[in-house]
C-alpha cells in the first residue's frame, strides 16, 4: 500500500457510481422454471433452458417485472412500457449459452433517484447526498465456477445460472466510501421492506461493485476509472473504495496513469488486485433476444404493483408516531429494520385503539432488552423465537403492576425465549416474578407498617424533607420482597405520607 | 460496408472459431456477399421508423412464478464432454 500524505490525498476528488445486483425472491428463474433456491445440492435445479440445450425458449417469470417495476417506484424511476431483451454476448463457463440476457436499450426502470444519510464513525462527520439513478434493468444471474488448487480444470454448478437479477446502476454521484456505504445500506434496507431481495451481501444475493476513479479538485472531466468486485459487506464496499483512492492518487501524482480494468478486494488486507483471467476482451455485440416477446407494461398493470406495495420506512414511521403515539425516536429505530417494524406491528395488532402505554412498552422492550439479545446472539427478529403475541402478554402483565419490566428484562426475557410456548404469567410465576403485592389492597398495610417504622422520618418529611421518600419507597420494595410495581409503591406512598 | 482480413479474424475469435488460413480468402468473399445483399435494404429510407425487433406481433408471453420438475442431475451431466458425479468440467478458467 503505497503511503500517500493527507495534503496530496487532499488534492484530489474521489468520484464513485455503484452497480448494485440484487437477486430477486421469485420461486423460479427469470427465463426457466427451475427452483431459484440458495444452497441447494449443486446442479440439481436446473433444466434443459437453463442449460442450453439446443431447441429450448425461455419464457419471462412475470413475477421478476413486477419486483422490478416495485423497486422502481420506491426510487422514482420512470417505468418503461415497452421492454425487450438483448444478448450480451461473451464466453464463460457459467453462462451456457454463450450470452447473457439482459436488458440493453431499454432498462424497464429509467432515471430515479435516493437520498443518503452518512457518517464517519472515526471523524464524527455526517451529512447527506442526494444519489441519482441511471437505470435498474432486469437480467440473468451466471452459475458459479470453483477451482480447485492444482487441477488442470474447473467445476462448475449451474444452480444460480439464470435466476433473476435486477442490477442498479447509479450515475457517478458518490463522493465518499462513506456516501457509498450509507447508498449501500439504504438499498438493502429497501429491497427488505419491499420483498425484492433479501438482501445477504455475505451469501451473494446482493452484490456491489464499485466504478472508482480520481481527478484533480477542480478538473469536471472524469478520471479513468476502474471496477472494484469482491466485497461481501458494506464495510468492505467502504475498505475497498478508501484503498482505492489512495492507490490511484499515489499513481497519479506520481506522474503516472490508472489502468481501466477490473479489481478484485481482498478482504484480509484491505487491498484491491487486478484480475487475471485468460479473457479481457469486452465486445459484447448486444443484439435484441429474437426468442422473448416484448413487454408491454399496461396502465392497469402498473397500478396493480403500486396498489401492492408494502409500507416503506418513512410512512411507518408516520403511523408509529401517529396512531400509536410513540416518540419519534422510537419511531425511527422501530422501522430501521422490517423485520422490528414487523414486530411491532404484530404486538400492536392485538391490543384496542388507543392503548398508548402499552405501545410504548412494547418499544421499550424491542428497543432495549430485545435488541440486546438479538446483538448477543447476532440475530434478527425474523427468527426470534418469542411469538409477538407472547410479548403482548408480557406488557398487558406489566401494565396491571404484575410485573417489573426491569426484573423481567432479566430473567423472563431468556425464559421466554426457551420455553416459547408457554404462557408468560405462567413462566413469570414460575420464575416467582409475578407480583403478589400487586393490588393497593395488599399494598396498603406493607406500607402503613413501614411508616410506622419510622416516625421521626415522617415527621421530617411532612415538614418538607421530600427527598425522604426515597427510604420509605426502599423499605416498601423490601417488604414487598422486590415483587411490587415500583410505579404503583412510589404513588401509594406519596398518597400515604401527604394524607395521613 | 467491406470486411476485410482483420475484422474477420476479429469475429472468428469471438465466436471462438479456428478458421484455417486456407479457408479465409472463401470466408471473406462469402460474408462480403452477404453484407453486399444486406446493404441493399439501406437504400430504403428508413427515417422516422423504429427499430423492427421482433418479427411476430406477440407480446407479453410470460409465464407465473412457478416451479417446475428439474431435470435430474445424472442426466443433465450425462450429455456434458466432461464431468464428475457433481459438477461439469471445464478446462481451467484462471491462470
Amino acid at each position: 500500500m503505497p503511503n500517500v500524505s493527507p495534503s496530496i490525498l487532499a488534492d484530489y476528488e474521489l468520484v464513485i457510481g455503484l452497480e448494485v445486483h440484487c437477486q430477486l425472491l421469485t420461486q423460479s428463474k427469470i427465463f426457466a422454471p427451475d427452483a431459484a433456491a440458495f444452497g441447494g445440492e449443486p446442479n440439481t435445479d436446473i433444466s434443459p433452458i437453463t442449460l442450453a440445450h439446443p431447441g429450448t425458449l425461455p419464457r419471462l417469470n412475470r413475477r421478476a417485472v413486477e419486483l422490478a417495476i416495485r423497486m422502481g417506484l420506491a426510487l422514482g424511476s420512470h417505468i418503461a412500457r415497452y421492454n425487450v431483451f438483448d444478448r450480451k454476448n461473451y464466453f464463460y463457463p457459467d453462462l451456457p449459452k454463450g450470452f447473457q440476457t439482459t436488458q440493453d436499450k431499454t432498462p424497464i426502470c429509467q432515471g430515479g433517484q435516493l437520498e443518503v444519510q452518512w457518517r464517519d464513525q472515526a471523524s464524527k462527520q455526517s451529512g447527506q447526498a442526494l444519489v441519482r439513478l441511471n437505470r435498474i434493468h432486469l437480467e440473468e444471474d451466471a452459475g458459479k465456477s470453483i477451482h480447485p488448487a492444482e487441477a488442470s480444470h474447473t467445476l462448475l454448478d449451474l444452480n444460480r445460472a439464470g435466476t433473476a437479477l435486477i442490477e442498479i446502476v447509479t450515475e457517478p454521484d458518490l463522493r465518499r466510501a462513506e456516501e457509498a456505504g450509507a447508498f449501500l445500506a439504504e438499498i438493502r434496507r429497501l429491497v427488505r421492506y419491499l420483498g425484492v431481495c433479501d438482501g445477504n451481501l455475505e451469501q451473494g444475493s446482493m452484490r456491489c461493485d464499485a466504478n472508482v476513479s480520481v481527478r484533480r479538485r477542480g478538473q469536471t472531466t472524469l478520471g479513468r476509472k476502474v471496477e472494484v468486485k469482491n466485497m461481501n459487506s458494506v464495510r468492505n464496499v467502504q475498505r475497498a473504495i478508501e484503498h482505492e483512492f489512495e492507490r490511484q492518487v499515489a499513481l497519479v501524482a506520481a506522474g503516472g496513469q490508472v489502468v481501466s480494468e477490473t479489481r478484485l478486494f481482498n478482504a484480509d488486507n484491505g487491498q484491491t488486485y487486478a484480475m487475471r483471467t485468460k479473457e479481457e476482451l469486452n465486445d459484447y455485440r448486444y443484439f435484441p433476444e429474437p426468442d422473448l416477446a416484448p413487454v408491454l407494461i399496461t396502465d392497469e398493470f402498473l397500478q396493480a404493483i403500486e396498489a401492492a406495495m408494502p409500507a416503506m420506512p418513512k410512512a411507518l414511521q408516520a403511523q408509529f408516531t401517529g396512531q400509536f403515539g410513540l416518540p419519534a425516536y422510537d419511531a425511527e429505530v422501530l422501522t430501521d429494520e422490517k423485520s422490528t417494524a414487523d414486530y411491532f406491528l404484530a404486538v400492536a395488532d392485538g391490543w384496542p385503539t388507543g392503548a398508548t402505554s402499552r405501545y410504548k412498552a412494547a418499544s421499550n422492550w424491542l428497543m432495549g432488552p430485545i435488541k440486546a439479545y438479538l446483538n448477543e446472539t447476532s440475530t434478527d427478529l425474523a427468527t426470534f423465537p418469542v411469538p409477538p403475541a407472547r410479548l403482548r402478554e408480557v406488557v398487558d402483565l406489566q401494565e396491571a403492576g404484575q410485573l417489573n419490566f426491569g426484573q423481567a428484562a432479566k430473567q423472563l426475557l431468556p425464559a421466554l425465549v426457551a420455553q416459547p410456548q408457554r404462557p408468560a404469567a405462567e413462566l413469570a410465576q414460575q420464575l416467582g416474578l409475578l407480583l403478589a403485592a400487586t393490588d393497593e389492597g395488599a399494598l396498603l398495610p406493607l406500607i402503613q407498617s413501614v411508616l410506622a417504622k419510622f416516625p421521626a422520618e415522617v415527621a421530617a418529611y411532612r415538614k418538607g424533607k421530600k427527598n425522604l421518600q426515597g427510604l420509605f419507597m426502599g423499605e416498601v420494595m423490601k417488604a414487598a420482597q422486590g415483587k411490587a410495581d415500583p410505579k404503583k409503591v412510589s404513588e401509594l406512598v406519596r398518597q400515604a405520607l401527604e394524607t395521613a | 460496408m467491406q470486411i476485410d482480413r482483420e475484422t474477420l479474424q476479429k469475429i472468428a475469435h469471438l465466436a471462438r472459431l479456428n478458421l484455417a488460413p486456407a479457408d479465409e480468402q472463401k470466408m471473406l468473399a462469402s460474408l462480403n456477399n452477404i453484407i453486399a445483399w444486406v446493404d441493399k435494404l439501406a437504400e430504403v429510407d428508413t427515417n422516422g421508423v423504429e427499430p423492427l425487433t421482433h418479427a411476430t406481433l406477440e407480446t407479453d408471453t410470460w409465464r407465473p412464478d412457478v416451479i417446475g420438475e428439474p431435470l435430474p442431475r445424472a442426466r443433465a451431466l450425462a450429455s456434458a464432454p466432461d464431468h464428475d458425479e457433481v459438477f461439469f468440467r471445464v478446462p481451467r478458467v484462471i491462470e
